[in-house]
């Protein structure tokens, strides 16, 4: 019972609280650059017009990929909140961004197209960190389950830095921040027209807009996980924590320029293969 | 419907400008200006924009571009000619290429004359276009529903027909 009402906040608050979310990072954006920045509710202001506007799609099937879209990451979602297991989490995001590429690249414009290569070629650079989260969550704790993470009797950052940082350092390209936001870029006339959603209009954009917050709010779950422990004060940190990681990301979003593919693909896989992988090694190590 | 007017897009041309009144565009997304607190976004696309902004005069080649972006942008959609070039074509009227302003190829519905057009005087343009975005969306709606309203006859005459 507890399970299904986090569920149904999840799937009712999500997109409140990640709009928020996303509002904030655009005012803290404004006042970083020297603006004055939009009004804190101003992505929902976006949200609604999109939807008022004509739809415009230049094939069906675009726009039942991105429903399709929405819809598996609202899953991702519900899986992680309702406690579930790590690696379906895992397989069911991915499964969500593949269904972004092919609406992208069913549209066959050379812009979308091009967007879509490089989701591909960003999902290539942080798989293999994503896994290693879930592999040293295991080593820790004894469990791909989130619902029996959450109940360590301990914080867990001591245990799991290097995969903390290798997390940081991915977290960047899931949340489109700037050294790694080569598919599709927040700040507007960037990146290849708009990259991956250059032929999403109206009610569609919206709909990626919308899904991008629920991702949002749930890979912030996963900092979470790596702070909370089991008292209140464990949620508190844990909260604290996720704020500070977004606030984090900002500041790297405002303070480097967009890398190459090649940096972005490279440096993560060294990122997960040297502070990822030793942390996996030292932690079978110490294990008695 | 009060969204629109609270996060207008803005996708910008430049036609044959003498790049005076891009620089002016741009401006008023600088901090001292910053379109942005109005939830003014300069999109690269026009498939997410509702603004079109045109500086400079139209010519020969750039004509069927304007024409192409006008009809990517999906309804409803406002042109706003920036700078006395985009408005009647301006000291190049008498050229052989020039056209003359943007309303030879498009319905243009705020001009904003000047040379070059000021940030205030293009803000100023940007905010009277919004109220035409309203009307536009009013009458979007209206047209959809006579439509449906048409349909529904169609049907009740088939059924009678029939």
């Amino acid at each position: 019972m507890k399970t299904w009402i986090i569920v149904c906040a999840y799937i009712l608050l999500a997109p409140i609280v990640g709009g928020l979310l996303s509002g904030i990072d655009r005012k803290l954006t404004a006042r970083m650059q020297g603006r004055f920045g939009p009004p804190v509710l101003q992505p929902f202001y976006d949200v609604f017009k999109l939807f008022e506007k004509e739809s415009m799609a230049v094939n069906r099937v675009q726009n039942f990929y991105i429903i399709f879209f929405l819809i598996s990451i609202i899953f991702t979602g519900a899986l992680f909140f309702s406690g579930g297991d790590l690696l379906l989490i895992i397989f069911a995001l991915t499964l969500a961004n593949i269904f972004l590429i092919l609406g992208a690249y069913s549209a066959n414009s050379p812009y979308s197209s091009i967007g879509a290569l490089r989701e591909l070629m960003q999902m290539m650079a942080y798989e293999p960190m994503v896994f290693l989260v879930a592999i040293g969550f295991y080593i820790v704790s004894g469990s791909f389950a989130v619902s029996d993470i959450v109940k360590s009797e301990t914080i867990m950052l001591p245990s799991l830095p290097g995969i903390f940082i290798g997390f940081l350092y991915i977290l960047t390209i899931k949340l489109r921040k700037s050294p790694f936001d080569l598919s599709m870029s927040h700040h507007a006339h960037q990146e290849i027209v708009k990259g991956i959603t250059t032929e999403f209009s109206g009610s569609t954009l919206a709909l990626i807009e919308i899904a991008h917050w629920y991702e949002n709010l749930f890979l912030l779950g996963f900092v979470f996980l790596f702070f909370v422990f089991l008292s209140p004060l464990g949620i508190g940190i844990g909260i604290a924590a996720c704020l500070l990681t977004y606030f984090l990301e900002i500041l790297i979003d405002n303070s480097f320029a967009r890398a190459k593919w090649q940096v972005v693909l490279s440096s993560s896989w060294v990122v997960a293969g040297t502070l990822g992988f030793a942390n996996v090694l030292i932690l079978q190590w110490l294990k008695p | 419907m009060p969204f629109f007017s609270k996060s207008p897009w803005i996708i910008h041309y430049d036609g044959s400008s003498c790049n005076g009144c891009d620089i002016e565009v741009l401006a008023c997304l600088t901090p001292v200006y910053d379109l942005e607190r109005f939830g003014v976004i300069n999109t690269g696309n026009p498939k997410h924009a509702d603004i079109f902004l045109i500086t400079g005069a139209i010519n020969e080649q750039n004509k069927e571009v304007v024409w192409q972006i006008y009809n990517q942008m999906p309804h409803p959609k406002v042109v706003v000619a920036i700078g006395i070039c985009a408005t009647s074509g301006g000291i190049f009227v008498d050229c052989y290429n020039i056209l003359g302003g943007v309303n030879k190829v498009l319905p243009v519905d705020i001009y904003v004359p000047g040379c070059a057009a000021r940030p205030e005087a293009i803000i100023d343009g940007v905010v009277q276009s919004l109220a035409v975005l309203k009307e536009k969306r009013i009458a979007m709606v209206q047209r959809t529903k006579k439509l449906r309203v048409k349909g529904a006859v169609k049907n009740v005459r088939k059924s009678k027909n029939g």
